[in-house]
């Protein structure tokens, strides 16, 4: 039996197609893929991501627990601040990747993938054992949406009192969103300015289609998982399962920047440290097709005449017209302009390494 | 609500055939372009390829998902419609049209016989959609 988020009748009413994604059953697309995908680019998008996992963990000594548990430095945050970090095993590999919220030092809570929610609460629970530390899973608590692109802004203004201009990037604010109290964080997961909501599931039929009516002049559609992917891949945002797993560190996914381990002490840090003493034998880079054919999840990748590696994500990109992807390749080959080709039905493609993300918003004074 | 031209003939897997004398030309339906969206890349084959009747022979591409097309009946590609390279989108706008995909010469022109009318195809997406 597939899980159901708060927000499925919305969906399944405005005739968004639905599947299975990991266990739950979400809306892929409403008008389409490309539509969605510029709307987000241009204008804005709604999504329904209320299937992500959220982990809270309670009482003195929160903070130090998740310092423990992630790569980057929680000290380092401010309440109401929020952080993209990684929990990583001894060995350095990627269990989850993921958002810490520091509500107050002794709360925190951890927005996860919905595909690692439970193995995540169990990691978690685990290294809080002979601790007073609550560790809760209150994903049933929350409906989660994220409203992305240059007019998010102006579209949630609409909706609240609350100056939404004073919420930086990657902060968030417990913000009155047409009389329900939500905690909107202007964090995502496309490459836009925008804004991940959280409320209560009863009160989210009434926050969505609020949100989907005062978006309305301003070109704001519902999006699907299609053109959530499309959209986090034009911004090289990885996806765990894809891009990295428990067998990939953080610093071959690229993820450097969320690895501290001047911090101090936390899981995988020896292992984080050993490998960025010895340097690293592959890393994960972005790549361009130059041909129609899209290089899509799986593909092989060919070196000389010899599979080298698989595609980790594929996919048309909708805004930049171009097929690209993402794949971890040796170091040898690694280096921005280096040529290799992708096996498309049998067929040799050629491809070349460039420069992520793929897709940078310029600032906008709109 | 899909069109189904009438004069045509169409397979379970959603392709057209217009069969003209011992030549036919393929393509795929309103209704399979509608499933599948906006369709960013079709690969086709090349002049002169022999395929037999359900032979995968193609594939349409959208922004999500890869869908193979399918010979529906045997013969050899004597026309390829290589605008389709970099118009796809004419799959979407005219399946029936300028959507076409390519002209076989027919090994056994018979075979038609075997192919659902319009009104079949189209009792054929109902069930489909009920199940």
């Amino acid at each position: 039996m597939l899980k159901r988020t708060p927000l499925y009748e919305a969906h399944v009413s405005i005739g968004a197609r639905m599947v299975d994604f990991a266990g739950w059953e979400m809306p892929v697309q409403y008008s389409g893929p490309i539509p969605e995908h510029m709307a987000v680019r241009e204008a804005a998008g709604l999504f329904d991501v209320s299937h992500m996992g959220e982990i809270e963990i309670v009482g003195a000594g929160a903070l130090d627990l998740v310092q423990k548990l992630t790569t980057n430095d929680v000290a380092k945050l401010e309440d109401n601040q929020v952080q993209y970090s990684a929990l990583t095993n001894t060995g350095g590999g990627v269990i989850d990747d993921l958002l810490v919220y520091r509500i107050n030092e002794e709360y925190f809570l951890l927005v996860v993938n919905a595909s690692n929610s439970d193995k995540d609460f169990a990691w978690i629970r685990e290294h809080a054992e002979g601790t007073e530390l609550g560790v809760h899973d209150t994903s049933h608590g929350y409906a989660l949406m994220a409203l992305q692109g240059p007019r998010s802004e102006r579209i949630l203004q609409g909706l609240t009192d609350h100056m939404l201009d004073r919420i930086p990037y990657y902060w968030s604010q417990q913000v009155s969103v047409d009389g329900v109290s939500c905690r909107v964080s202007r964090t995502g997961y496309t490459g836009e300015d925008g804004f991940e909501i959280f409320c209560n599931p009863e009160k989210a039929m009434h926050v969505w289609n609020r949100l989907l009516v005062t978006g309305q002049e301003f070109g704001l559609l519902p999006c699907g998982l299609a053109a959530r992917n499309t959209t986090r891949l034009e911004a090289a945002y990885r996806l765990w399962g894809n891009d990295m797993d428990e067998t990939t560190t953080p610093l071959e996914a690229g993820l450097g920047w969320v690895v501290k381990p001047g911090k101090g002490e936390f899981i995988g840090r020896e292992a984080l440290q050993s490998q960025k003493r010895e340097g690293l034998r592959r890393k994960l880079v972005g790549f361009e097709v130059l041909d129609r054919a899209p290089a899509r999840d799986g593909y092989p990748i060919i070196v000389n005449g010899v599979e080298a590696s698989r595609v980790s994500s594929g996919s048309p990109a909708p805004y930049l017209k171009k097929n690209i992807g993402m794949a971890y390749m040796p170091m040898e080959h690694s280096a921005v302009g280096t040529g290799f080709s992708v096996l498309v039905r049998g067929r040799e493609v050629p491809a070349r390494t460039v420069e992520m993300p793929f897709y940078k918003r310029e600032k906008r004074f709109d | 609500m899909a069109n189904t031209p009438e004069e045509l003939s169409y397979t379970k897997d959603h392709e057209w055939v217009r069969v003209k004398g011992e030549q036919a030309t393929v393509g795929i339906t309103d209704h399979a372009q509608k499933e599948l969206g906006d369709v960013v890349y079709v690969e086709l084959p090349k002049m002169g390829d022999k395929f037999e009747s359900a032979e995968p022979f193609g594939s349409v591409e959208s922004v999500k998902a890869v869908s193979e097309i399918y010979m529906p009946l045997s013969g050899t590609v004597v026309e390829v419609n290589g605008a389709l390279n970099d118009t796809p989108e004419k799959v979407n706008e005219d399946p029936y049209g300028e959507g076409w995909m390519v002209v076989l010469q027919l090994e056994n022109p018979s075979q038609v016989d075997a192919l659902l009318t319009a009104a079949e195809y189209e009792d054929y997406i109902k069930e489909e959609a009920s199940e």
